[in-house]
């Protein structure tokens, strides 16, 4: 089984924190997976036009490349990736009019009909690793740590390639616990944080977001854990300003879940470039103590 | 007397800085921005337009296929894809049909290179078109230095300047790849800021390079400069000739020359 890592552009710059503490933990977890050697822009947004086929062929040609590489699945990280890569490979499994015609405007690649998965991290861990096996390696359990899993929208929708069925949190609950955290129930795992619509809106005017953070709040959760650059910019980045305008009521650290697994498996905190995220997420896990003995 | 015969067509020889044809040379069939003309097989495109008459006042530059003067655009009859060259280097076939494009628009950023850093930001700053590629891979097919076009735009989107510098080196600034592009990216000037970049803030500094331009300004071999300016033809051949030289595959520091005075 070959399993290949497709990156995406915002972890190599804005987003390294995602990626590097996800490829460290990897390594302490002993699983190999190889980055690809050609690899290209996943297209960000799945195209929803219907007769727009040219941006598909951005996912298309990552999807091809993991093919000619024999890779049986392509493992990404980013929620958004994940999203884009997994629906284009659904469009060239499933519609045969509209896989030839981008096959054949393709022609400089092989011909490509959904032969290899695309799946995320959480379902790698999953199926690869196993909880009882990450369990037992967690060098620093998150102890006392009140976190709640935070889906955003593209880890779940549309059903056919969510990661699993909408409503459910167990992948992420089921790691977050397997590191020691308590989770909390939250019932707006799922709520949108405003995504691209707001990225004009002068800061702290994302209600989208300040409502999911208002909803942890009153749950009492102290940080959320999330897999998209994308959630985590707009929640994480302007909670001064919703603080200002009363829309908070406390400050909700907004941590990649890959940064609290690498922590729990011992990572050096350097790795998880916690100064990419608020500068409370590492505070907060000083506060509790979560930090592997060197 | 009336002339019965079929006239042949008249086969015009070139002379000068017009292509020879040789004798018995044979002629083919190629379409110059749509009008036929014959020309002597084996030449290039370039010589073979100007067989037909063509003259190169812009367009044409060095002749060797480094400049990125010529680069043109053909089809040959009855097929759908497009192909692209260098009018100096690539040699015509029959019923091509071909047209220059000299100089396509492409939009430069103006910067200060001094202010730059070895950040991927500047450059995603200066060329924001980039996140409009779409990955159709026309770039790449049209380069005729069989440069990764859409891998290097695709590296500079992911932050990568080192990969970009290194992919789009044997660029010649043609434009065919933003003639191209779906997204109009004006690839070429995104890549040559890549390289600039690559140069003054990322590559290591050479120090024996740093050394050595200190030994020049310190005047350590104008001596030596003003002897060989003040010698005469005759002496200076004759050291010329016979020089001392490496020889060729010797191991890398295994030499040394027996005149060590200049050293
Ligand atoms: S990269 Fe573009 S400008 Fe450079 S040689 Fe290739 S086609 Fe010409
Ligand atoms: S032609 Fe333009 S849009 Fe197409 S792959 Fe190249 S850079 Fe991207
Ligand atoms: S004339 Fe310079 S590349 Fe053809």
């Amino acid at each position: 089984m070959k399993i290949s890592y497709y990156p995406g552009c915002t972890l190599k710059l804005k987003a390294k924190n995602l990626e590097l503490a996800g490829l460290a933990s990897l390594k302490a977890l002993g699983i190999d997976v190889e980055e690809m050697d050609r690899w290209n822009c996943c297209g960000a947004v799945y195209s929803l036009t219907d007769d727009d086929l040219i941006h598909h062929v951005g996912p298309v040609r990552n999807l091809v490349r993991a093919k000619e590489r024999g890779a049986d699945k392509l493992v990404t990280l980013c929620s958004m990736c994940y999203n884009t890569l997994a629906r284009a490979n659904q469009l060239m499994k499933t519609d045969v009019v509209k896989r030839d015609t981008i096959n054949r405007f393709m022609d400089d690649e092989i011909d490509y009909a959904g032969e290899v998965e695309v799946i995320h991290y959480l379902t790698l861990l999953e199926e690869h690793v196993g909880w009882d096996k990450i369990k037992a390696k967690v060098k620093a359990p998150l102890t006392d740590l009140k976190v709640a899993p935070y889906y955003g929208c593209t880890l779940q929708r549309p059903q056919d390639v969510g990661i699993e069925p909408m409503g459910s949190f167990r992948l992420m609950t089921r790691l977050l616990e397997a590191i020691g955290a308590t989770v909390v129930p939250f019932n707006s795992s799922d709520k949108c944080c405003g995504s691209y619509q707001v990225l004009n809106a002068p800061a702290g005017d994302n209600d989208a977001a300040a409502n999911v953070l208002k909803a942890a709040n009153q749950a009492g959760i102290e940080a959320l854990a999330t897999s998209c650059p994308l959630c985590e910019y707009n929640l994480g980045k302007q909670q001064e300003q919703f603080l200002a305008k009363s829309k908070i009521t406390a400050h909700v650290p907004t941590f990649y879940f890959t940064q609290l697994l690498a922590m729990a498996l011992g990572v050096s905190p350097e790795v998880c470039h916690f100064e990419l995220n608020d500068i409370r997420s590492l505070q907060l896990l000083e506060a509790k103590n979560i930090q592997a003995a060197a | 007397m009336c002339e019965t015969t079929t006239k042949q067509p008249e086969i015009k020889v070139a002379t000068g800085d017009r292509a020879i044809l040789p004798e018995g040379a044979k002629t083919i069939p190629i379409f110059v921005m749509g009008k036929q003309y014959q020309v002597p097989e084996t030449l290039t495109i370039m010589k073979a337009m100007e067989f037909a008459g063509f003259k190169f006042l812009r367009g044409a530059g060095c002749r060797g296929g480094i400049c990125g003067a010529c680069p043109t655009v053909y089809r040959m009859a009855g097929d759908y894809k497009l192909h692209f060259g260098l009018a100096c280097q690539t040699v015509v076939q029959a019923n091509m049909y071909l047209a220059q494009i000299p100089f396509f628009p492409a939009n430069r950023a103006s910067y200060n290179i001094e202010e730059m850093n070895a950040a991927a930001e500047g450059i995603q700053a200066l060329y924001p078109e980039i996140f409009r590629c779409v990955a159709c891979n026309l770039c790449t097919k049209a380069c005729p230095m069989e440069v990764k076009v859409m891998d290097y735009i695709a590296a500079l989107k992911q932050g990568n300047i080192e990969k970009a510098a290194r992919l789009s080196f044997d660029c010649i600034q043609c434009g065919l790849c933003a003639s191209r592009c779906m997204g109009e990216i004006p690839q070429y000037h995104v890549a040559q800021l890549a390289r600039r970049i690559f140069a003054k803030f990322i590559q290591p500094r050479f120090e024996h390079l740093v050394s050595r331009v200190k030994e020049i300004e310190s005047g350590k071999y104008d001596q030596m400069l003003d002897e060989l300016t003040k010698m005469d033809h005759e002496t200076l051949k004759k050291i010329y000739v016979e020089r001392e030289r490496e020889p060729d595959l010797s191991t890398l520091g295994a030499w040394k020359p027996k005149e060590t005075q200049y050293l």
